[in-house]
């Protein structure tokens, strides 16, 4: 690293409707450093770098580049400045080619000849030590390969400037040591790169500074090496992490739900689930932990009915009739007729678990329309529903005519998780509850889900935060990579222990260095 | 035999000749849907360049210009024609992100509504009609004599293929179809590496349109020859739209196709003469549904084989909000 | 100094989406737009034919309202168009595009006529009717529903597929027309068998059974579990899989019920209006009908204010053409028009501009 700035934000802000997703944020990035941006789901990283990036236009403050003030409105002006970024979702256009993804937007001739194209991306590919097929079409790509082709695209326009976006959530341990190499590399070259995370180990091992965000305003920037995770943290959610949650003890534990051996192909062909064999028990939270996309989403969906799972079984325990019935294969509504009481709260809550265009009452109507013979609909005991939930949780809405789309990311998911709950389940799944939730939302979800397990339902809770699994749940289940690496107790386990078997791979005998070292 | 043959040729370069007017109309809205519009505003558009281009001979019918000037003179204000109905269904659509098909339709009255404004103006008046006729020659192929085939196979139908080629090559070859064709697929991508969506849309919208237009003109003026022959254009319109699926959205393969579509459309009244054989009229009515049918059939052949090549660009129809969040 | 600084440009505005407009101000808005719409025809028309504009206006309302028969014709008119808004109202509330509503009207009077030619003779007129109006409506569906079985099945778009099915339909009538017409005319005289009875006026039957339907219809979408069903797929299909609705079986019921509304429709113009059928028995309806619907949000009880307000364009723009001796296009270029004007004001109801804040410092040194 050395002195010259790159990049210099002053005083920026944006907000979206009233709320500000970034308040007077200051940030100075040298030439040749890798700074890591830290901070909550829901602190306003994103917004930022995408700023940056021309994605969004600030609504006040300064940008400057090298010195001089500069006005970035589209990418293209980002591009102009030397600025990249490498979005969480690719932006790829999947029926194009690697070399044909990289030559978009770039500078050239009218005519491009993809030849050259080639040759230039293996170039760059050998001098920072990538591996890529120029001539493979994205669609027929791994998440890793496609990562690869987002920072040659960047690279091929010959940015100084880089911005990655949480780029180790989709990657193996492997695949993530790589990309870091690689990154080193560039910072060698001169490159300033900076890091969207919220993964303090990474923080650590790559970083040479870190700046932390919380609420959309910047708190600090230290230097790594003389900080701690501890600090970090601290100063990431404002207080030391005391989360204080109430775990009472199981009681009537017995197996409610057997999954055994559960193996899923996706439409793509790949084996998204491998084998998947637990129980969960009534009276338990049992925690499903795991990197993003190790088949979480996959998992529940198939429990729910709404997956079509190429082996294994599901094996519901009746606690009303003492029968046994295998939910394989068999969708929603017939889950509910056996009389299986499976609520499911989805991890994309306005897209699957809710309609955003229709208003709270509809909405509680999506799970029990049904009932009763009339042709027509009751809105009356859905409209009492809406009501006590909107009282009980305190949903902050004018009405419970207001479509949910309008709520707050918050009041949204209180509407989703009193609605499945309304039905007085006997398995209680829940995908990410709290992302993106204020920390009063979250503590409420945490305290329906502790009641759901008190009353005897058997609640499933897929987590991103390790500090809540091992505080909430009773055991914890670890998958990586679509398949099961362990089932730990979770009042004995720590963190590390879990960190460790999500990313566990078969070929992974020895354990990441960089985790260890964080750990520590 | 011989006479056989010749009827057939007859026939074939007929039907050629008419494909021409799907091919023109296919190509803009190719054009128009790899930038992920789907333009059902086309009809309208194609009638609004017969119109035009129609309107201009007129007005220049006693200025003494030579006629190749005049012919120039006519397709310029065809395309400009098309174009400026492009800048309205681009301003609704892209800029004002209104729905494509609701905005294509109530394109599709306006100018077949317009048209007929126009041209029942202008065929009123005989000595323009006249004038046609002399212009007609220009749109005519030279060598073709009096009495054959060829007379069909004017300038425009090597216009038309010219342009089919060239846009292919745009499209595959150059930096800027492989824009246009990122913008259709995947918006968001090709916004973040820096390319103007809005431009494109609104470029690929216009000069397609602008093609299109052309196709109206050279219905009446190289196939038909007549200037009622403008009723018969916004059903011609829907052809090239069903064109653009049969093609798979592909230009180059739309030449033929177009051939192929003529020869559709034409065989219902065609074949039973060229084949001596008597039809009941009723029967040719039914074969005027052929090139329906079979675009009904390539559509589902396609969906049902889900190759990503051959599906239609992922975006069509979606407006494209940047800070949708 | 600072101000040589030209590489600063903030741009003049950018668009953000609005929140929840009240209603008032999203009707205002979209008055303001058929106000100006109507001022720029009544331009034009100076343009065109130097006519008064106050005089154009005054002429586009008594087209409609003139008279006692012009106000008859005015709701006969407004009825049939809606019936068809109707049918396609279910389709596009589930996100179906279906402009195939032409053919399936068109499909749907030929059925009536082919039962009024082959059993006019042969069964009485009541019996006739029935048979009519049963055949109208399972052709109809059935025609509907040829594109919904492949959108469910295959995802075929369906877009396209319903537009091909009208030339399809139109096909078909030619070829019965000329089936029926022995000297090969083409043009079917009015038959007198299959006649709806009259009740009070020729056009009131017409105009109650649209009303009716468009209750029921109203009362189907709001109230029912099926239509609340159609509701939750138009949306998102992903929340109708996760609370396990059919959506390949909501897809096709749906389109059978859009088809079948289309074949009351036929069945009402051949036997209550034309008693005959041609290829322009529809006359582009079907595509009119789907402005109509869009424009009221896909509510039925709102789409008797918006067909009311097209037929209403149409027939004032008729009236001026013939007064000021217009040719007769001149209506559908002021539909068009106003169509324009209604489209793009959506616009400033979902979105607004956010001009930049500040103003520019003139360069002074």
């Amino acid at each position: 690293m050395n002195n010259q700035v790159a990049l210099e934000l002053n005083k920026v802000s944006k907000y979206f409707g009233s709320l500000a997703a970034n308040k007077d944020v200051d940030l100075t990035v040298y030439r040749g450093e890798i700074l890591s941006i830290l901070g909550e789901n829901g602190c306003g990283k994103t917004t930022l770098m995408n700023m940056i990036a021309g994605i969004y236009y600030p609504d006040h403050g300064t940008i400057s580049v090298n010195g001089q003030e500069v006005v970035i409105r589209s990418p293209k002006d980002a591009f102009r400045h030397g600025i990249g970024m490498i979005h969480q979702h690719f932006k790829l256009v999947d029926l194009f080619t690697a070399a044909e993804n990289i030559v978009l937007g770039a500078k050239g001739d009218k005519r491009y000849n993809l030849k050259d194209v080639n040759r230039r991306v293996e170039e760059i590919a050998n001098k920072y030590g990538f591996h890529v097929d120029p001539k493979k079409k994205i669609y027929e790509m791994s998440v890793s390969e496609k990562q690869t082709v987002e920072i040659l695209k960047v690279l091929y326009r010959g940015a100084d400037i880089l911005i990655l976006d949480e780029p180790s959530a989709v990657l193996t341990p492997q695949e993530t040591d790589r990309l870091f190499d690689i990154l080193r590399r560039m910072r060698e070259d001169g490159k300033s790169i900076l890091i969207i995370t919220h993964k303090l180990h990474e923080v650590m091992s790559i970083s040479d500074r870190v700046a932390v965000l919380r609420k959309g305003e910047h708190i600090a920037t230290v230097e790594t090496a003389s900080t701690s995770p501890a600090e970090l943290t601290e100063m990431m959610v404002g207080k030391k992490v005391e989360l204080n949650i109430d775990r009472p003890e199981p009681k009537n534990v017995s197996d409610r739900l057997e999954v055994k051996g559960l193996s899923l192909v996706n439409t793509d062909g790949i084996k998204v689930l491998d084998d998947i064999t637990f129980t969960a028990r009534s009276g338990e939270i049992l925690g499903i932990a795991g990197i993003a996309g190790s088949g979480q989403k996959e998992l529940l969906e198939s429990i729910a009915g709404l997956q079509h799972p190429a082996q294994g079984e599901i094996v519901y325990h009746n606690p009303k009739t003492g029968t046994s019935e295998n939910l394989r294969d068999k969708d929603p509504v017939s889950i509910r007729e056996l009389g299986v009481r499976l609520s499911f709260v989805p991890e994309d809550r306005l897209g699957m678990g809710l309609v955003g265009n229709m208003d709270i009452i509809d909405n509680m109507m999506l799970r029990s329309y049904r009932k009763g013979h009339s042709m027509f609909v009751d809105r009356k005991k859905p409209k009492d529903l809406a009501n006590k939930i909107v009282e009980e949780l305190e949903v902050a809405t004018t009405s419970t005519h207001t479509p949910v789309r309008r709520l707050s990311g918050g009041n949204v998911q209180k509407v989703l998780v009193g609605r499945e709950i309304a039905s007085s389940p006997t398995v209680l799944m829940a995908a990410y509850p709290v992302r993106g939730l204020d920390i009063n939302s979250s503590y409420t979800i945490y305290g329906l889900l502790t009641k759901q397990k008190e009353s005897g339902t058997a609640v499933i809770f897929v987590g991103e935060d390790l500090d809540v699994l091992v505080e909430i749940c009773d055991r914890i289940l670890v998958i990586c990579a679509g398949r099961v690496t362990g089932i730990l107790d979770a009042r004995t386990t720590t963190k590390e222990e879990i960190g460790l078997l999500m990313t566990k791979t078969e070929r992974d005998t020895e354990t990441d260095p960089d985790m260890k070292e964080a750990s520590r | 035999m011989e006479q056989f043959f010749s009827q057939f040729l007859d026939f074939a370069l007929t039907a050629v000749s008419l494909g021409m007017t799907f091919l023109y109309g296919c190509t803009g809205e190719i054009l128009t849907e790899k930038a992920g519009h789907l333009n059902l505003g086309i009809p309208g558009i194609m009638c609004m360049g017969g119109a035009c281009g129609c309107l201009t001979l007129k007005l220049l019918n006693q200025s003494g210009l030579p006629p190749v000037l005049l012919v120039l003179l006519t397709l310029l204000a065809s395309f400009i024609g098309g174009m400026l109905m492009g800048i309205i269904y681009s301003f609704l659509t892209v800029t004002l992100k209104a729905n494509q098909n609701v905005t294509g339709l109530a394109m599709t009255i306006f100018g077949a509504g317009t048209t007929k404004f126009i041209m029942s103006g202008i065929s009123s008046a005989t000595e323009a009609f006249q004038n046609y006729l002399y212009a007609k020659n220009y749109f005519r192929f030279p060598f073709g004599g009096n009495t054959s085939a060829l007379n069909y196979n004017g300038i425009m139908v090597f216009l038309a293929i010219a342009i089919a080629l060239i846009a292919a090559f745009v499209l595959n070859k150059t930096r800027a179809g492989l824009h246009l064709r990122a913008v259709g697929e995947n918006p968001a991508t090709a916004d973040a590496v820096g390319i103007n969506v809005t431009r494109y849309k609104y470029v690929a919208t216009c000069i397609g349109s602008g093609i299109a237009a052309l196709g109206g003109l050279f219905y009446i003026m190289g196939w038909s020859g007549t200037c009622d022959a403008y009723k018969s254009i916004e059903q011609l319109g829907w052809i090239s739209i069903a064109l653009v699926i049969f093609t798979l959205w592909r230009p180059q393969i739309s030449i033929i196709g177009s051939a192929l579509f003529g020869l559709l459309y034409l065989a219902g009244t065609r074949i039973p003469t060229l084949l001596g054989i008597q039809f009941d009229m009723s029967v040719t009515k039914l074969l005027e549904i052929l090139p329906y049918a079979v675009t009904i059939i390539v559509l589902i052949v396609t969906s049902v084989g889900k190759k990503k090549e051959n599906q239609p660009p992922a975006a069509l129809g979606l407006p494209y909000f940047r800070e949708e969040r | 100094m600072k101000t040589t600084n030209t590489a600063v440009r903030e741009p003049l505005f950018h668009v953000v989406k609005r929140d929840a407009m009240p209603l008032w101000k999203s009707m205002l808005i979209r008055v303001i737009a058929v106000v100006a719409a109507l001022l720029f025809c009544a331009l034009l028309s100076v343009l065109l034919v130097h006519a008064n504009p106050f005089e154009f206006i005054e002429t586009m309302f008594k087209g409609s309202f003139g008279s006692s028969r012009r106000l008859w014709r005015f709701a006969k008119d407004a009825a049939v168009l809606l019936c068809i808004s109707l049918a396609i109202t279910p389709a596009f509330r589930m996100r179906f595009w279906n402009i195939g509503a032409e053919g399936q009207t068109l499909i749907g009077a030929l059925s009536a006529v082919a039962v009024m030619i082959y059993l006019g003779d042969k069964v009485s007129n009541g019996v006739l009717l029935v048979l009519m109006f049963a055949a109208s409506v399972t052709v109809g569906a059935i025609w509907g529903c040829i594109p919904a079985v492949f959108k469910a099945k295959w995802n075929t778009n369906e877009t396209l597929f319903t537009l091909m099915m009208n030339y399809v339909a139109t096909g078909l009538v030619a070829y019965f027309l000329l089936l029926w017409t022995p000297s090969g005319s083409s043009v079917l005289g009015e038959l007198q068998v299959g006649h709806l009875p009259t009740v009070g006026h020729n056009y009131l039957l017409l105009i109650l059974a649209v009303l009716v339907l468009t209750a029921l219809l109203y009362i189907y979408l709001q109230y029912t579990k099926q239509g609340y069903e159609i509701s939750v797929v138009g949306e998102s299909e992903n929340t109708a899989r996760y609370i396990g609705i059919n959506v390949n079986r909501v897809i096709i019921r749906t389109m059978l019920i859009s088809g079948a509304i289309c074949g009351v429709a036929g069945f009402l113009i051949v036997g209550a209006l034309d008693h005959s059928i041609a290829e322009t028995t529809v006359g582009g309806m079907g595509f009119t009908a789907i402005m109509v619907s869009w424009m009221a949000k896909f509510n039925p009880l709102v789409m008797i204010g918006t067909s009311a307000f097209v037929t209403f364009l149409e027939q004032g723009a008729a009236q001026v053409s013939t007064n000021f001796d217009i040719d007769s296009s001149f209506p559908s270029m002021v539909v068009g028009i106003v169509l324009f004007f209604i489209i793009g004001c959506e616009f400033f109801i979902g979105y607004k501009l956010k001009f930049r804040q500040t103003a520019k410092n003139g360069g002074e040194s």
